[in-house]
């Protein structure tokens, strides 16, 4: 791992040519952004540590319907944009409108993970749910970060993401507009972990720390339980007493609504 | 007031050179709901900017439908000023709000995010003289740490004239006794003036040298800010991909 470098808001990067987060002046390009600079063949671009979510074409966002339309659906996608997803992009089904209820398929509130397909001038975002990954996403739990914070939560390769699904059994969607969707059994440790990665994402060697940390709670969590079943349980008690103050103890064993 | 009471022995009321800010002392990221903030000091002047968007356009006919719009709020807290201040918007508050509003304008890609609004609200907590100053430089750096895009930092500092002598960064008792203020708002990179208030009378000569010394100080003010930016995200740079 290499550390790039931090510029500021008018750094110089260099001559060539400005890729994002960069703008020309003669043949120099210079930095609009806090971010890292990085170089691809004569293109300077810089990767914004702040900011909002400003829809990109190909991105993967977790969305909520917020209005149907007639035969379209619009859906926040924490911007300030709005983006739509028209009927035909939302299902491969014939649907007669006049006779149908839009609200079977889609209805206010509900949460998918949609693609962004295009993105004009004007900022008019236009999803589909064509691709294989895209779905509606039913329960679970909802956690906001930043959106410059999302490739982290990722890791490289997914590696991160992945990690976590594994050791607590969850599912887990990220958005790419810093929405992230979680779903199973251990839901609680997985929204800490998402919000420990954000908070520390500067730290190396952060999905080991992580998974640490995640392995620690699950252990403890598996231990609470077999005691709320009523299991004979002999070994160390005095540990036991202590998990049995943690806040995590009254979330467990309820069902999520 | 007699010229013993501002200069004595070559130095200011409060023991500055002719030519020197007071202690300053920027932070970003003061607050917590706000996309993007920061706290700027110079002396016992405090101002504290709060930017929120780019956001959706309330009312909405102020939409434009290529560009981004900045709104900009100065107010100053009743409790800023030795004298309580009436709350509230004011004739005072209006004209800042505005010239810093224009000063900012320039540095800004507000074409990036069209159909949006950035709002920017600035607070002056401790009123000491270069009111707009302090509140220009921290809403400079708020809006830098929303990620808002942006040419350069905005630097902006006073200068004036105190019992015959051109200084730098008037304060206290020199803001009201003075014979002249004037606060400059300086891009570096592009080496442009946007922001030059008079308060005073001076000839033709006198306020090149005021000007001058004016934009020096926006270099240190400049300064600070950089290093402001850099201590908030610096821990942050380490970050792999």
């Amino acid at each position: 791992m290499n550390d790039r470098k931090l510029v500021l808001p008018g750094d110089f990067l260099g001559e060539g040519r400005s890729g994002n987060n960069a703008f020309m002046d003669g043949n120099k390009v210079y930095s609009r952004s806090v971010g890292l600079v990085e170089e691809k063949g004569g293109v300077f671009f810089v990767i914004p540590l702040s900011g909002i979510y400003s829809p990109k074409r190909g991105d993967g966002v977790v969305g909520k319907v917020q209005e149907i339309i007639f035969s379209k659906f619009i859906i926040d996608i924490n911007s300030p944009y709005e983006a739509v997803l028209s009927l035909s992009e939302a299902t491969d089904e014939y649907i007669d409108l006049t006779k149908t209820d839009l609200t079977q398929y889609l209805n206010y509130d509900d949460l998918i993970f949609a693609e962004i397909i295009s993105v004009s001038k004007t900022k008019n975002v236009q999803l589909s749910m064509k691709d294989r990954k895209c779905r509606k996403l039913r329960g679970g739990r909802v956690v906001n970060v930043t959106p410059a914070k999302v490739p982290r939560i990722i890791g490289k390769g997914g590696s991160m993401v992945e990690m976590i699904k594994e050791t607590t059994n969850t599912q887990i969607v990220v958005g790419q507009n810093g929405i992230v969707w979680v779903k199973g059994d251990n839901e609680d440790i997985a929204i800490e972990a998402i919000i420990e990665v954000e908070k520390k994402s500067h730290v190396h060697g952060l999905t080991d720390k992580i998974k640490d940390m995640v392995e620690k709670r699950m252990t403890a969590e598996k231990r609470v339980r077999t005691d709320a079943e009523g299991r004979p349980h002999t070994s160390d008690r005095k540990v036991d007493a202590e998990d049995n103050h943690s806040p995590m103890h009254e979330d467990f064993n309820g069902d999520d609504d | 007031m007699t010229e013993l009471e501002l200069i004595k022995n070559g130095k200011r009321t409060d023991g500055r050179a002719f030519d020197e800010l007071r202690p300053m002392e920027a932070k970003v990221g003061v607050l917590k709901n706000a996309d993007g903030s920061a706290m700027f000091r110079i002396g016992n002047t405090v101002a504290v900017a709060g930017v929120f968007g780019p956001r959706k356009v309330f009312p909405k006919h102020q939409e434009v439908s290529d560009r981004a719009i900045l709104r900009v709020r100065y107010n100053m807290a009743p409790f800023a000023t030795s004298e309580r201040s009436r709350p509230g918007i004011s004739r005072r508050s209006t004209e800042i709000s505005m010239v810093i509003r224009e000063a900012i304008v320039p540095s800004l890609f507000l074409e990036e995010f069209p159909k949006t609004a950035v709002d920017v609200y600035i607070e002056v907590l401790q009123a000491d003289a270069s009111t707009r100053c302090a509140g220009l430089n921290a809403a400079s750096l708020a809006l830098a740490d929303a990620g808002i895009p942006m040419r350069d930092l905005v630097a902006s500092c006073s200068a004036g004239k105190i019992a015959g002598t051109v200084v730098l960064d008037i304060a206290g008792k020199e803001d009201t006794e003075g014979e002249l203020d004037l606060p400059v708002a300086f891009y570096k990179k592009q080496n442009m003036i946007t922001l030059l208030q008079m308060d005073g009378i001076t000839n033709k000569e006198e306020i090149k040298e005021i000007v001058k010394l004016a934009i020096k100080g926006c270099d240190t003010v400049y300064q600070e800010q950089r290093s402001a930016l850099k201590r908030k995200y610096m821990a942050e740079s380490a970050i792999e991909v």
